[in-house]
């Protein structure tokens, strides 16, 4: 629809300098042709934790835009993602959320693929193929692949930066996520199991929710109506183990590679405040940890980050641990990944007052995201109507009043802050995503003589 | 207690139609929003659990369902929880359910398969239609064990075990009880 010409996303349907933002975007079938090609086959997409594939011939599945990869730790160790499609018909090779194989077998014509992905089995190959085939052409489709503190993110285009080019200013926020409660970068481990789970909106909605929106807090009024806490006490977080009895700053920060933070930075008064006294093992652990980062750290143990987004689609929460995957399935529905973590070394207790936080946090049956799914599917109908069409979304809210590096030079990077509530990750996620769809489409190479 | 063949075998018709009877009205107080009411029902060291499942290879299902009390379950919960879910809800500004859903909570194929004098315990199959604001339509089938004890002349909840015969969740969220 678009094939390179004028831009219709910078300046157009994506227009920054005014603050707007067609409701299109969210609902449009073309455009949601345009980035899955444009961002999802060009971008670094999260696919899981090292954790999840422990030991070698451990697999797990994962989603980049609509299509299915396998993510899994071949015979030798290494970390691979493949298209999970049989280079023959294109049918699933692997049908299972998780196991451990040593090779993917399609179930259509019983050709056979390595964990390494080559086709080490083809039936009637003297028969049906007379010995023709050249079966080191024919392996799975392999992404390049990048571990980060545990993090596997993979990505289909050659030509996209390296994953930590690609993170870009966000590092010092995404090390910070990283981070065991101790401020040590240890091993994290992920608990069993995937949430997944599907929302009638687009797979925006949840980014940019994740990325910047402290405005929305009123929707959240009755979870704090009914107070949920790790500790079941005091506060909805789990860094509200800190006193806050002086102010602190509420900073959303941007990139200008478009990824966003958001977090707290703390004045002086930042005393480690019990929280889990009926839980002795915990609130030593909790303790401890406060001890130690204080020590580590110095006076960057100032700054805790409460998530981001990295774009284009995978939100990360610190405290609660999870990352959160918004797969997109056409422009009406997102299909939600949401895995949560916690420190490997924890004693188990502290683990379960994690776990048990964070799936009555977030997730589709969590106190506080349950509403957050309201919100957004309520607003991708807003997005949808012939009249309501014509009227642009509103992301005007600080334009003008973001501060270069403000308020301290220690937070990582070029970046830019707001406090409170501001709109302006929004504008620098949407301001990357028009950029990106302004690049010209793939173009399919001319069929090679020799293949 | 007489325990000829005959008079056993009605003894288990009449507990299963106390249970059955029991169902009933638990999902009707569900289904008419008395969710403070349904609380009463449940003993005060409930445990309620509904594991995530995942496709596994055939043979290989000891790990379709998450494990209780160490993975991620859609829900792992005691009675506190519970009371603050219906709390939630009850504030009017639980926006997932204001205005709160029309559900209609069905039971079937139930059995009792194990009695004695202190518990109950019981396998059925549910099905729970959920309908919200216009058009948004849910359905929840699955299978249930629960765990009962004779209180009075009714029952409390002791356990209840939720098996949802779903993968990728196929509703935006779980708001309501099973
Ligand atoms: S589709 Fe896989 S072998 Fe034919
Ligand atoms: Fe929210």
């Amino acid at each position: 629809m678009s094939g390179g010409g004028a831009r219709r996303y910078t300046g157009g349907l994506v227009n920054l300098d005014k603050g707007r933002i067609s409701r299109e975007i969210f609902t449009g079938q073309a455009i949601y042709d345009d980035e899955l090609e444009r961002i999802f086959a060009r971008s670094w997409l999260f696919v899981g934790h090292e954790s999840h594939v422990p030991e070698p011939g451990d697999y797990m599945l994962g989603r980049m835009g609509e299509e299915s990869v396998i993510f899994n730790r071949d015979r030798h160790g290494r970390l691979h993602v493949f298209l999970n499609n049989c280079r023959h018909r294109g049918m699933r090779v692997c049908r299972y959320d998780s196991g451990n194989s040593r090779k993917f077998a399609c179930p259509f014509h019983a050709w056979v693929f390595s964990d390494e992905g080559e086709l080490i089995g083809v039936p009637k190959l003297e028969s049906g193929y007379h010995n023709e085939l050249d079966r080191s052409q024919w392996g799975l489709i392999e992404a390049c692949v990048a571990s980060y503190h545990g993090y596997v993110f993979a990505c289909w285009d050659e030509e996209t930066p390296a994953f930590e080019d690609y993170l870009g200013d966000l590092r010092f926020y995404f090390d910070d996520y990283c981070e065991l409660p101790d401020g040590t970068h240890g091993d994290w481990e992920a608990f069993g199991g995937v949430f997944k789970w599907k929302v009638p909106c687009n797979w925006k909605f949840g980014a940019e929710n994740f990325g910047g929106d402290y405005y929305h807090n009123p929707s959240h009024a009755s979870v704090d109506a009914v107070v949920l806490s790790p500790a079941g006490t005091r506060g909805r977080h789990t860094y509200d183990t800190v006193s806050k009895t002086r102010a602190v700053h509420k900073l959303n920060i941007l990139t200008k590679e478009g990824h966003n933070a958001r977090g707290e930075l703390f004045k002086d008064d930042y005393a480690y405040v019990p929280t889990y006294q009926e839980m002795a093992v915990v609130e030593d652990y909790f303790r401890d940890c406060y001890a130690k980062r204080q020590a580590k750290l110095g006076e960057k143990a100032r700054w805790y980050g409460h998530g981001g987004t990295i774009f284009p689609n995978v939100s990360y929460s610190n405290g609660v641990q999870s990352m959160g995957t918004w797969h997109p399935s056409g422009p009406h529905e997102t299909e939600i990944w949401r895995i949560f973590l916690a420190p490997k070394s924890a004693p188990d207790e502290v683990k379960n007052v994690l776990r048990h936080y964070v799936i009555r946090y977030q997730g589709p049956s969590g106190l506080t995201e349950q509403d957050d799914m309201e919100n957004w599917s309520s607003a991708h109908q807003g997005a949808r109507g012939t009249i309501a069409k014509r009227h642009d979304f509103h992301y005007g809210m600080g334009m003008g009043h973001e501060r270069k590096g403000w308020p301290v030079s220690w937070l990582g990077g070029e970046i830019y802050a707001t406090e409170d509530v501001s709109e302006q990750n929004q504008r620098a996620y949407y301001g990357r995503w028009a950029r990106d769809m302004d690049r010209p489409p793939f173009q399919r190479k001319p069929l090679q003589a020799a293949e | 207690m007489d325990a000829t063949p005959e008079s056993a075998f009605l003894a288990q018709v009449i507990l299963r139609h106390r249970v059955e009877q029991f169902y009933i009205a638990e999902a009707d107080l569900l289904d008419t929003r008395r969710f403070r009411e349904w609380l009463a029902l449940l003993d005060a060291d409930i445990r309620y659990w509904m594991p995530v499942a995942s496709n596994r290879e055939t043979g290989k299902w000891d790990g379709e369902y998450t494990r209780e009390g160490a993975d991620l379950n859609w829900f792992d919960e005691g009675r506190f929880e519970l009371e603050q879910r219906v709390e939630q809800i009850m504030t009017g500004l639980h926006w997932a359910e204001e205005p709160v859903s029309r559900t209609s909570h069905m039971i079937a194929n139930l059995r009792v398969v194990e009695a004695d004098d202190g518990r109950i315990d019981t396998h059925c199959r549910f099905f729970i239609y959920r309908n919200r604001n216009e058009t948004e339509t849910d359905f929840f089938v699955g299978k249930r064990h629960d765990r009962l004890r004779p209180d009075g002349g009714g029952f409390k909840i002791a356990a209840r075990e939720i098996f949802l015969d779903q993968s990728v969740l196929q509703a935006k969220n779980l708001t309501l009880f099973f």
